[in-house]
């Protein structure tokens, strides 16, 4: 049973026929992990601002469903959506210097949902906040609490949204690419924790990303973007062995091995680009008329 | 660093105050016509004026009468009024509450019209009510203090009279405070009837000066409103679950409250400039209609004491405004 | 699609061409006042005393605004009112664009020890309030147009000279500037032909506001009576009068105020017209 349903989700630029999503259909697993791969503009970003609500307004929806535990979000009045999504699903954002408010504590920031969406008392609250800090290996919980974003490092500012996401025990998360902004030397150590605490909540988590190499090492199914088209959707085991789709493999060649990083790359053949683009305008085809 | 940025303000503060000194005195000294002489009887002996002319030390060089009165300003001692015969700074505190008081008031409706114009727009953004205020606005901006009074004076003093469009408190009413602030002593005496007679005289005048600076708040606040609400803290904070509202004014708004701030401060000096025209025009007994008189009555010394009291009000409000912005930027407070 | 923007754009053009039209019709009202106004503007007659506009009852033909409590005819006064406000506008905006926009040109171009005092003094004079400095003056030169004129000067200088200080700074450090210094040409030429036609159009700008601007100071003087003279219809002036009769003859008040109100609003929707024209960023 999967925990979000994404079916035949359409997006165009507002005011143009042009699409940016072409009928997306998706699912993730209650306790799975969905890598969502394409180069940029692919649209990757854009299904996990969907399903959060936080299309820029830009994009419009004009056609599919998100079901979100069942619910269909999109049949849902905009506030009612906005507390459901609050309650179940939660974001790590990008970056990290740009998504605390400079002008907040982070204790309060970290800890507002919990209150005001969730309905906690105060003081379970603010306990459950220092216990979450804690569990992303933050020294002196207390101290961070009531801090001001500026006081922090960039490392130590995703560690704080990634408390701030699962604080609530969300029963998906999504990382919108959560480590790109961050220094090299940092990345692995906040890969390892998403995913350390992925597993501990059992949380459904969609994590938004460019890097094949990544995705094979935490997710346990992915699906390939193009133009806003699902280009494959597999195991990742199986993917990695056979992929199945031309422009996967092609990516997949494009990709820096982690086991050889000398080996030569080779870009995405223009065949390869020239087929997807295909698909797309056949998709585009169908939907018109 | 934080005490060494204020002493240099204050500094900068009194050379500006010490060259608003300088120029007042200057041009009030190139006053053609004589002021003792017109406050004289008729018949009075050149010794008459001689000695007037002594007891006001007109008879001395100009640089010399400028030492002697910044030596008495800085003793607390602005001079005698010429008209009144009564020291410059007692007239001028009596009154001093009366502006501030309408000031204050101006500023506070100011701050609420703009800030529910900016929220209103920023709410309806990309609507066509946020257009529709905008026009609005931009004309609110585009008309001074003076000619709102007037349109008020018209539209509710005459057209639907529910406000008292002169002076600042009914006659009967005139009470027997220990201060001139009136309106905050008959708040803390539970005076209540004379506070509503207080704000029916000050309302109008207070609204004519709020327009142009609820305006400018309005708009600029809204434009650094609709430039957070893009930002990726208030994004974050939308799939936290919060409403737009809740968004814009826990989110968005403290931060976009400080590029007004500072705009404030300017703003409220101009405002409070405003006052000498609007007092005129409505009535009201404070420090703007005093200096018109004064200024009629060429009354020198009481013309000086207002107009430095005035850019003293002027210097501290910007004072005022850097220290409040250095609080309000956590940034900032722990530089 | 509609959205608020377009709302703003879309009636910025008919905006435009209101103000334009208004201020024509100013003009020509104010130059060919003697030939156009159906009463001598001075004469008073006491029979004629409080007529009202000429759609109420007790009109009569040839006053058509109505007349004062002296019997003076409303629409002559307002058409020799006029006058005295677009000179005021014309010669003391120009006069105060031409000297602050200098000393600002000089401050911020030449930088230095008269950057120093320029801004200092610009500091000195935003302590001052306005009104109340040019009251002041006009008390001290006594009433008449020079009076009023370098009253707004002396005001209003800091206006155009912080602006333009600004300008010719963000001017100044620019390439091209850089460039024509290196060819050999010297600080004044360079300033006279690469910083000021650049700045032209801030300036331009700010006149069109400021003539908006000295039309209102000179409103605000002539009702506390100290503009031109007491005897010449100013709008200042009937609107102080209108506002002592006020609930006897609305009219002496109202129309004034009118004239008043859309020549300002027409020099500011023209000043903001301009800058959007001259600012295709903002577009």
């Amino acid at each position: 049973m999967s925990f979000l349903k994404i079916r035949d989700l359409s997006v165009i630029l507002r005011g143009t026929n042009h699409r940016l999503l072409r009928g997306v259909s998706l699912d993730v697993g209650a306790t799975e992990v969905m890598g969502l791969v394409g180069e940029s503009g692919a649209g990757k970003s854009m299904i996990g601002k969907a399903v959060l609500g936080i299309l820029p307004r830009s994009a419009k929806i004009v056609g599919g469903s998100i079901e979100l535990d069942g619910v269909d979000l999109l049949k849902l009045p905009p506030r009612q959506r906005r507390h459901l999504i609050g309650q179940k699903a939660a974001l790590i954002p990008q970056d990290p210097l740009t998504a605390l408010n400079p002008a907040r504590r982070i204790g309060p920031q970290i800890g507002d949902r919990l209150v005001d969406i969730l309905g906690w008392e105060k003081a379970r609250a603010r306990a459950r906040t220092e216990e979450i800090l804690h569990d992303v290996h933050i020294p002196q919980p207390d101290r961070v609490l009531r801090a001001y974003p500026h006081e922090l490092s960039g490392g130590m500012r995703q560690r704080v949204l990634i408390a701030s996401a699962f604080a609530a025990e969300p029963r998906l998360i999504v990382a919108d690419e959560p480590t790109t902004a961050l220094d090299v030397t940092v990345q692995k150590q906040i890969l390892k924790l998403i995913f350390e605490m992925q597993a501990r909540h059992g949380t459904a988590l969609l994590f938004v990303t460019h890097d094949l190499g990544v995705v094979s090492k935490i997710c346990q199914r992915l699906t390939v973007l193009y133009g806003g088209l699902v280009m494959e959707e597999a195991e990742v085991g199986a993917f990695f062995e056979a992929p199945q789709h031309p422009y996967s493999r092609a990516l997949l060649a494009a990709t820096p091995r982690h086991t050889d990083p000398t080996a030569d790359l080779t870009p995405v053949p223009e065949a390869v680009i020239a087929l997807a683009q295909r698909a797309v305008a056949d998709a585009d085809l169908r939907w018109h008329s | 660093m934080f005490l060494r940025r204020l002493l240099t303000r204050i500094a900068t503060t009194l050379v500006t105050l010490l060259g608003v000194a300088v120029i007042v005195f200057a041009v009030i000294r190139i006053v053609p016509g004589d002021p003792v002489a017109m406050m004289l009887p008729p018949g009075a002996t050149e010794a008459d004026i001689a000695r007037l002319n002594a007891f006001y030390g007109l008879d001395k060089s100009i640089p010399e009468q400028f030492f002697i009165w910044l030596g008495g300003v800085v003793q607390g001692d602005f001079g005698t009024s010429i008209t009144t015969r009564q020291p410059v700074l007692g007239l001028v505190l009596s009154r001093l509450p009366a502006t501030l008081e309408l000031s204050i008031m101006a500023l506070v409706i100011a701050v609420a019209l703009g800030g529910l114009v900016a929220l209103t727009g920023t709410r309806l953004r990309y609507t066509r009510t946020e257009g529709a205020l905008d026009v609005a606005n931009g004309m609110a901006l585009s008309v001074p203090d003076f000619l709102w009074g007037l349109v008020l004076i018209l539209l509710f003093g005459v057209l639907w009279p529910v406000f008292t469009i002169s002076g600042r408190v009914s006659p009967q009413l005139v009470p027997e405070f220990a201060t001139s602030f009136f309106l905050f002593e008959s708040v803390v005496r539970l005076r209540f009837d004379l506070w509503l007679d207080l704000v029916q005289h000050m309302l109008m005048p207070a609204l004519a000066l709020a327009i142009p600076l609820a305006a400018i708040i309005g708009q600029l606040l809204k434009q650094s409103l609709k430039e957070t609400m893009h930002l990726d803290y208030v994004t974050l904070a939308r799939t936290k679950g919060y409403s737009e509202n809740h968004v814009i004014l826990r989110e968005a708004l403290r931060n976009a409250v400080l590029p007004t701030l500072t705009l404030i401060g300017v703003q409220f000096t101009f405002l409070i400039g405003g006052t000498v025209i609007i007092e005129r025009l409505f009535s009201y007994e404070g420090l703007g209609n005093m200096a018109i008189d004064a200024v009629i009555n060429r009354d020198l010394p009481l013309i000086q004491g207002i107009v430095l009291l005035f850019a003293l009000l002027f210097t501290l409000v910007n004072l005022a405004v850097d220290l409040l912005y250095a609080v309000l930027n956590p940034r900032l407070r722990h530089a | 699609m509609l959205d608020g923007r377009s709302l703003v754009k879309r009636t910025a053009g008919l905006r435009l061409w209101l103000s334009a039209g208004w201020l024509t019709a100013l003009v020509i009202g104010a130059v060919f006042a003697p030939w156009i106004a159906p009463q001598d503007p001075l004469m008073q007659d006491l029979f004629t005393s409080r007529l009202p506009p000429f759609w109420m009852d007790g009109a009569e033909p040839g006053y058509w605004l109505g007349t004062d409590s002296l019997g003076r005819d409303v629409l002559s006064r307002i058409l020799y009112g006029g006058r005295v406000a677009l000179i005021v506008a014309l010669i003391a905006g120009t006069a105060t664009a031409l000297i602050g926009a200098t000393l600002g040109l000089i401050a911020g171009y030449y930088r230095g020890w008269t950057d120093m005092v320029i801004s200092r003094l610009v500091d000195i004079w935003m302590a001052f309030p306005p009104v109340l400095f040019a009251i002041l003056l006009i008390a001290v030169m006594g009433t008449g147009l020079t009076s009023v004129v370098v009253a707004i000067i002396v005001i209003d200088w800091t206006r155009f000279a912080r602006v333009v200080r600004a300008e010719a700074m963000a001017q100044g450090a620019m390439d091209y500037v850089a460039s024509a210094q290196v060819a050999g040409r010297g600080r004044m030429s360079t300033l006279l032909t690469e910083i000021l036609p650049n700045v032209l159009s801030t300036i331009i700008v700010l006149l069109t506001l400021e003539m908006g601007i000295a039309v209102i100071v000179e409103a605000i003087l002539s009702f506390v009576n100290l503009s031109v003279s007491t005897d010449d219809p100013t709008w200042g002036g009937m609107i102080a009068e209108g506002r002592l009769s006020i609930h006897q003859a609305w009219w002496v008040l109202v129309f004034p105020l009118v004239a008043l109100f859309l020549t300002v609003l027409s020099f500011s929707q023209l000043g903001e017209g301009l800058k959007d024209r001259f600012d295709p960023v903002l577009n």
